[in-house]
């Protein structure tokens, strides 16, 4: 995720990438991993980064920071489907889970 | 392209949903979902989220998804029909790079037959089909993230965000490291190439183009075979 400061914002970080944090730390399906600082509102992203082993790269010029997925293990942490909200092509918003109790198949494709 | 198909399994309980991973939003995406006008949500991802959350390194890709929520097939590659550009013929006045472009084209293992006709069996017999697959099969067969593509996927993300902010020279530097780190991710390289200007080759920029890379791994190897 795009960071202006190192500072997140909680519920930025559980929209983007699906972790939340509660008091027992920083949460992700059944995994909790401790954090120092609990129950914030905002998480220190350099703390964040050392603890769950994600990217944390910076581009000098513009003085942004961008927060990468957590590394070691798999794309999938957990067979329940990430709650993706993305806009449909008039912008209007759609959430995936509201096609909860049918099967569905999400198919990724590009204009490229 | 998806259209077809939701016709016929849409009334026996299937929802498609179709997700554009276009850095340059609607605008990139908007001719062919005006084009297919289809009747199933068909979404616009500018950051390419899908990517990184569910580990999509080329497109086509589909996730299967039960009605609890569950996944039940982790991204592979998902056409509905053969795909018509592996059908057309060289025109007389192609250059030999797109000639040479369509013969590899036409190489590629797409296997269409083979991915509807697991999903029609899904769609028929749910939990009970042998191609939903077990939750740790999901996790096993989903991408491995190692500290290089974890890296990679900042640099992308990065690399987009600075290009709509109209940097495109840092952004591709960051575009750059993504390609460095993980060069088997043709979403980040297709991307990259196509955000180019009109005086720019991939070639120049990137040192790799489609036709470059693609004869380097072998076309047969640019979708793997599906796992049934």
């Amino acid at each position: 995720m795009i960071l202006e400061t190192l500072e997140i914002d909680s519920v930025e970080l559980e929209r983007r990438t699906g972790w939340q944090i509660k008091p027992q730390g920083a949460c992700k399906g059944e995994r909790c991993v401790p954090l120092s600082s609990v129950g914030e509102e905002r998480v220190d992203a350099r703390l964040l980064a050392e603890r769950l082993g994600m990217p944390l790269v910076h581009d000098e010029p513009s003085g942004l920071w961008c927060l990468g997925p957590e590394a070691g293990g798999r794309a999938l942490v957990d067979v329940q489907a990430p709650d993706l909200e993305l806009p449909d092509i008039h912008g209007r918003a759609f959430r995936l889970r509201s096609l909860r109790g049918s099967k569905v198949l999400l198919v990724a494709w590009a204009s490229w | 392209m998806w259209q077809e198909l939701y016709r016929e399994l849409g009334p026996r309980g299937l929802q498609i949903v179709t997700v554009a991973m276009d850095t340059e939003g609607a605008e990139a995406a908007r001719p062919w979902v005006e084009a297919a006008q289809p009747a199933h949500p068909s979404l616009v991802d500018r950051a390419h989220v899908v990517g990184e959350l569910f580990g999509i390194t080329n497109v086509p890709s589909g996730v299967w998804i039960d009605e609890s929520g569950a996944i039940v097939r982790p991204p592979e590659t998902a056409y509905p029909r053969r795909p018509n550009y592996q059908d057309q013929e060289v025109p007389p006045n192609a250059s030999a790079a797109d000639a040479a472009a369509i013969a590899e084209v036409k190489k590629l293992r797409t296997e269409a037959e083979k991915y509807v006709s697991a999903l029609r069996d899904w769609v028929e017999h749910g939990a009970r089909s042998r191609y939903a697959l077990a939750p740790e099969e999901v996790l096993r067969r989903s991408r491995p993230r190692p500290v290089a593509e974890a890296r990679a996927a900042a640099h992308f993300e990065l690399g987009q965000h600075l290009h709509r902010l109209g940097r495109a020279e840092d952004a591709v530097r960051h575009f750059r490291e993504a390609y460095r780190l993980q060069p088997e991710n043709w979403t980040y390289k297709r991307q990259a190439w196509n955000l180019l200007g009109p005086d720019q080759t991939p070639l120049a920029v990137y040192g790799g183009d489609w036709l470059t890379d693609v004869r380097e791994i072998g076309a047969e190897n640019y979708y793997p075979p599906l796992e049934m």
